[in-house]
């Protein structure tokens, strides 16, 4: 357990110290945010309604556009042969980086969604919802896209080809994010149920993204 | 290792217990089985096409029930080869047998080519019945979705040199996706009730007539042959691309030499 949270404290503070790694992603959710209205218009009624939708897409783009150096920076330095070689299992080392990834890139991306949904005209109601269903299902995000990650560490490869392979995976996230806060606002649904719904495939992937990373990193590293 | 294990014909005595799983038997039983395979996938499929052709009009849909006789059995296919998908992908990580490898890697396209005839048909049916070429159903939206993964799964294969390294990134993509499925499948079917509830006219799906349950039900066996044969054309083409491939690999090595 001290190598977990060892690896939890190292890679948080390499993601606050080396500049960008962290901020940058809630400076791309600011960006996507703020492209929106340019698109649609700046009606804000319209504005109001798209609002959820809005910020899930946009958490959702920058939570995967941060994940391609989940593995990449530390297969370049060579501490992730380490990590693999370690006595701790790969799967507790894997589940370790992504938790310390959702802190220092997942977390921010919360906090900053109050200061989004101002721009967007959502109250207070709506972006505690947003929030709270973000809060909730990016850690999915970010376990299922780091299969993604292991996989493009061990080919060489990333960009578009883990996007590709990841985005349908998170279609049932995103779908019950926008349910759950859509809920909370308007709908005739109750926000319960999409929402706990949400927990649960946060917690499935807690199961499976380890797993399958640790699993592509095993057989791709050799 | 895997250039001399696909080349030489000593291979075969290293794993003599499982006849089948040996490239070189492989090859010499499906050269056997193809043509039979082949002979009777044809003669299945043309009853199945007469049979459907000659059944009757649905009373509501007219002739266009027609096309269901092809669409059901591509969209079962879409399906039923991830399936198969799987399960070599479980042979690839747990014996790291190669022929695993190669069965995944030949079903993809297949399976793809049949979730895009799913899509196709699926949408001309659509036009004259609900008047549009694309409707977002839950159904239709999540076989798209099985396309994009599918597609995915190709462009992953692509992107990596070493047949073996691709076989094994590729088969934990399908096992991820072969859990992941069914939640998106749960999910779309959510997602749809909650957005458009009950646009969508659906044929009364439980009790079909037999006048079309048996042409289906033979186009459903002739398909599903069709993709047996095909599936293992495509895995003698890929173990022989592979052997050409090593052996311009040993050729090139011993010109270095």
């Amino acid at each position: 357990m001290t190598a977990f949270s060892a690896l939890i404290r190292r890679d948080i503070r390499i993601a606050l110290r080396v500049g960008g790694g962290a901020l940058i992603g809630v400076l791309f959710f600011l960006s996507v945010v703020v492209l929106m209205p340019f698109a649609v218009g700046p009606d804000l009624k319209l504005l109001v309604r798209l609002g959820p939708a809005i910020l899930w897409l946009g958490a959702l783009l920058a939570s995967l556009l941060t994940l391609d150096r989940l593995f990449t920076a530390d297969h370049e330095d060579g501490s992730l042969d380490l990590i693999v070689m370690s006595r701790t299992s790969l799967e507790l080392a894997c589940a370790a980086k992504a938790l310390a990834h959702w802190i220092a890139a997942g977390l921010p991306l919360i906090v900053a969604t109050p200061v989004l949904g101002l721009l967007l005209n959502l109250d207070t109601l709506a972006t505690a919802a947003v929030a709270l269903t973000l809060l909730a299902g990016t850690p999915a995000l970010t376990f299922t896209g780091m299969i993604g990650a292991a996989l493009a560490v061990t080919l060489h490869r990333g960009g578009l080809l883990l996007a590709v392979l990841v985005l349908p995976l998170s279609i049932p996230v995103l779908i019950f994010g926008v349910a759950a806060s859509e809920a909370a606002v308007t709908g005739p649904q109750t926000f319960g149920a999409p929402f706990l719904i949400l927990c649960a495939l946060s917690l499935v992937s807690f199961v499976i993204g380890p797993f399958a990373a640790a699993a592509s990193l095993r057989q791709g590293l050799d | 290792m895997s250039i001399a294990r696909w080349a030489s014909p000593d291979y075969q005595d290293v794993m003599s217990l499982i006849d089948l799983a040996n490239p070189t038997k492989f090859l010499a039983l499906t050269a056997r089985v193809l043509p039979w395979l082949a002979g009777v996938t044809a003669i299945l499929l043309a009853i199945g096409l007469y049979q459907s052709a000659t059944a009757p009009d649905d009373y509501q849909q007219g002739a266009t029930v027609k096309i269901m006789f092809i669409h059901v059995p591509n969209a079962w296919l879409s399906m039923f080869v991830w399936g198969v998908m799987s399960l070599a992908s479980l042979g690839t990580l747990v014996w790291r047998h190669p022929l695993a490898d190669v069965a995944a890697k030949a079903a993809a396209p297949i399976g793809a080519a049949f979730t895009f005839l799913a899509l196709v048909t699926g949408s001309l049916w659509g036009r004259p019945m609900w008047g549009t070429y694309w409707e977002w159903d839950a159904r239709l939206t999540s076989v798209l979705i099985l396309f994009l993964m599918y597609l995915g799964l190709m462009a992953l294969w692509r992107a990596v040199e070493d047949p073996s390294r691709a076989a094994r990134a590729a088969a934990v993509l399908t096992l991820v996706g072969a859990i992941n499925i069914p939640i998106i499948k749960f999910s779309v079917d959510w997602w749809n009730t909650l957005h458009q509830p009950a646009s969508v006219i659906r044929i009364g799906g439980s009790s079909l007539d037999s006048a079309f349950l048996v042409p289906l039900l033979v186009m459903a066996i002739a398909f599903t042959l069709l993709f047996i044969t095909l599936h293992l054309a495509a895995m003698r083409n890929e173990i022989l691309r592979r052997r050409v491939r090593s052996l311009q690999m040993m050729q090139a090595q011993a010109r270095a030499a």
